[in-house]
């Protein structure tokens, strides 16, 4: 019971600095999202024209993946520096794998008789990807979008080992201080998000999908 | 109109899909390509909207060599409807109907004008369907819309690849009808793929048999049942339809015997089963314009009937059902009985209609009245001459 009333007191005084904290890591968030959502859909597309490259351009996509996060951010630091920017590239990095397989997965989906009915009545294929195939493929690439989004909210906490800001500051002034609760302030709110972003995505997904079978009635 | 001159198509395995076919479609008429399925019919098709490039030979649309023209404005001057339909399901009826007239930029005005017009031509009254998507309509009012779509933008030809296969048969006729009925007024050069004769035969000026890869043979339905070119054009057209079409001159002379009750019969009298509670069976006689019910079992044996004023005389009752007003029949004949057996008891006893039972006594149809007037009319099919 204490600590929670420690917990309301301090962050009553600290209200503001935490609140520049979670803008931060929304701002890593969305900077490095939105950035693989442009290029992971672009290479999507790319999987999905020329078939015989989707191995090797998923393939990087997983090794990416694999590497430990922390070691991601370390190596990006060489080159970036320290701050923001190692942050936005390494959580770019980190999106990249899940948005290119979904972009490539829901391409793929697309009925087969939808393509070939866009063909016979005189589409070209930019005008066949635009108006049928992304459109359909949407469901999809917002399912990517929102493991990304998932992912990168975690993995921004670890921004302050390369000089980045958000909600990992006050977890590791935390760590430093042995201070449970100053942990618990900043992991509580980086979860919040991480909910927030799954429910809100999650529902923007449910919102784009549409049934393609003949009603029965 | 269309032209295919010598066309050969291989395929990188070294599948030979067509050979030498050399073709003159009509404009203005339903051309129809059938064959067994892999005969290469839809292949040919394809050439002409440049779907698949001839590997030799030539296509031509009004003369004018197709390998000339840009595939894609090709495209979008000859209508394509395909088996599954193929409706955008993201978009709206109306969007999806002014799919082609859109990528041809067509005045907004005019394409809005348009889908109201073709809506209303195949019974989709525009202010119902226009807003709804695809995955609101029936099977049959889909492929509907996927027709109009072909005609959006006034196109000469239009292409069909097996576009009523996928529906159930009552919507595949509707369609079909609307189909003959469409092109009386629009008159385009449809161009049309099945691999079901009895379509090919309701829809057809023209049909273009296949096998394998080549034309067998090319005629007007009535040309491809009196002259079948070979063995296989008589085994796919169907030893049953060739009787049938000959039926008129088996009947005028009686010389092979008086015909059996089961060319006479009818094969799907109404029936009912003995559970039916009476307001429904009135309901069902009504909806079928007869004035009793064949009871059977559910395993088709015969079990009596039902005549109307015996259903009336009870149908206060709630708890009766047909068993309990049924009488059972004091007649019946066997198919291979010659029909006048069953005319000679119909005539005797004022019976409108004798039930046909095998030796199980499971129904197998019914001679009714309508069934010897129908027999009649093809004895004497030139009545009206002589007169």
């Amino acid at each position: 019971m204490q600590t929670l009333k420690d917990m309301a007191a301090y962050i009553g005084e600290n209200y503001d600095l935490l609140l520049i904290y979670t803008g931060q890591h929304l701002l890593m968030v969305v900077c490095g999202v939105f950035l693989a959502l442009i290029v992971g859909t672009l290479l999507g597309i790319v999987c999905a024209r020329f078939k015989k490259a989707a191995p090797f351009i998923l393939a990087i996509a997983n090794i990416i993946q694999i590497i430990p996060s922390l070691a991601l951010l370390a190596i990006l630091m060489v080159y970036f520096g320290l701050g923001f920017y190692t942050v936005v590239a390494g959580l770019f990095l980190y999106s990249l794998l899940p948005i290119i397989r979904n972009t490539y997965v829901g391409l793929d989906q697309v009925d087969q008789s939808l393509i070939e009915a866009g063909h016979g009545i005189g589409m070209t294929y930019f005008q066949l990807l635009l108006k049928v195939q992304l459109p359909l493929a949407m469901p999809f690439i917002m399912a990517g979008l929102r493991i990304a989004a998932v992912i990168a909210v975690g993995v921004a906490t670890i921004a302050p080992f390369v000089g980045g800001d958000g909600l990992g500051r006050e977890i590791f002034s935390g760590i430093n201080s042995r201070n449970d609760m100053r942990i618990f302030v900043g992991a509580i709110p980086a979860s919040l998000l991480a909910i927030i972003a799954d429910l809100v995505l999650g529902r923007m997904e449910r919102k784009m999908k549409y049934t393609t079978k003949p009603k029965t009635s | 109109m269309i032209r295919f001159e010598k066309v050969y198509k291989r395929y990188a395995d070294g599948f030979q899909a067509l050979k030498d076919i050399n073709l003159d479609l009509e404009a203005g008429k339903i051309h129809v390509f059938i064959g067994p399925s892999g005969c290469g019919k839809s292949t040919t098709m394809k050439h002409i909207n440049r779907l698949i490039t001839p590997t030799e030979g030539k296509v031509f649309i009004d003369g004018e060599d197709i390998t000339a023209v840009n595939p894609v404005q090709l495209r979008r001057k000859i209508g394509y409807v395909i088996q599954n339909i193929g409706l955008f399901p993201h978009m709206t009826i109306a969007e999806n109907v002014a799919v082609v007239p859109r990528l041809l930029k067509w005045d907004e005005i005019k394409i809005q004008n348009k889908v109201n017009e073709l809506l209303s031509l195949v019974n989709l009254p525009p202010e119902t369907y226009r807003n709804r998507f695809p995955g609101e309509l029936s099977g049959g009012q889909q492929q509907r819309v996927g027709v109009i779509r072909a005609l959006a933008a006034e196109p000469d030809i239009i292409l069909m690849d097996e576009p009523f296969s996928a529906l159930d048969p009552i919507s595949r006729e509707q369609l079909q009808d609307e189909l003959t009925n469409l092109q009386e007024n629009i008159q385009k050069t449809i161009v049309f793929v099945t691999h079901d004769m009895d379509e090919a035969i309701k829809i057809a000026d023209n049909i273009v048999l296949m096998k394998a890869g080549e034309v067998i043979q090319v005629g007007t339905p009535e040309q491809i049942l009196r002259h079948p070119a070979n063995d296989f054009v008589k085994e796919f057209i169907g030893k049953k339809r060739l009787v049938e079409h000959r039926e008129n001159t088996m009947f005028t002379n009686f010389d092979e015997g008086v015909p059996s009750v089961r060319e006479v019969m009818i094969d799907k009298p109404v029936t009912a089963a003995p559970q039916r509670g009476l307001a429904s069976s009135l309901n069902l006689m009504e909806q079928r314009r007869v004035d009793s019910l064949i009871v059977v079992d559910k395993h088709r044996k015969l079990l009596g009937y039902a005549p109307i004023l015996n259903v009336l005389g009870h149908i206060s009752d709630e708890t009766k059902v047909l068993a309990d007003v049924m009488q059972s029949f004091t007649f019946s004949v066997k198919p291979e009985d010659p029909f006048t057996a069953a005319l000679e008891y119909m005539g005797q006893n004022n019976a409108p209609y004798v039930p046909v039972v095998n030796e199980e006594n499971i129904l197998v149809g019914a001679v009714t009245r309508g069934s010897i007037v129908r027999l009649m009319s093809e004895v004497y099919p030139v009545i009206e001459e002589v007169l």
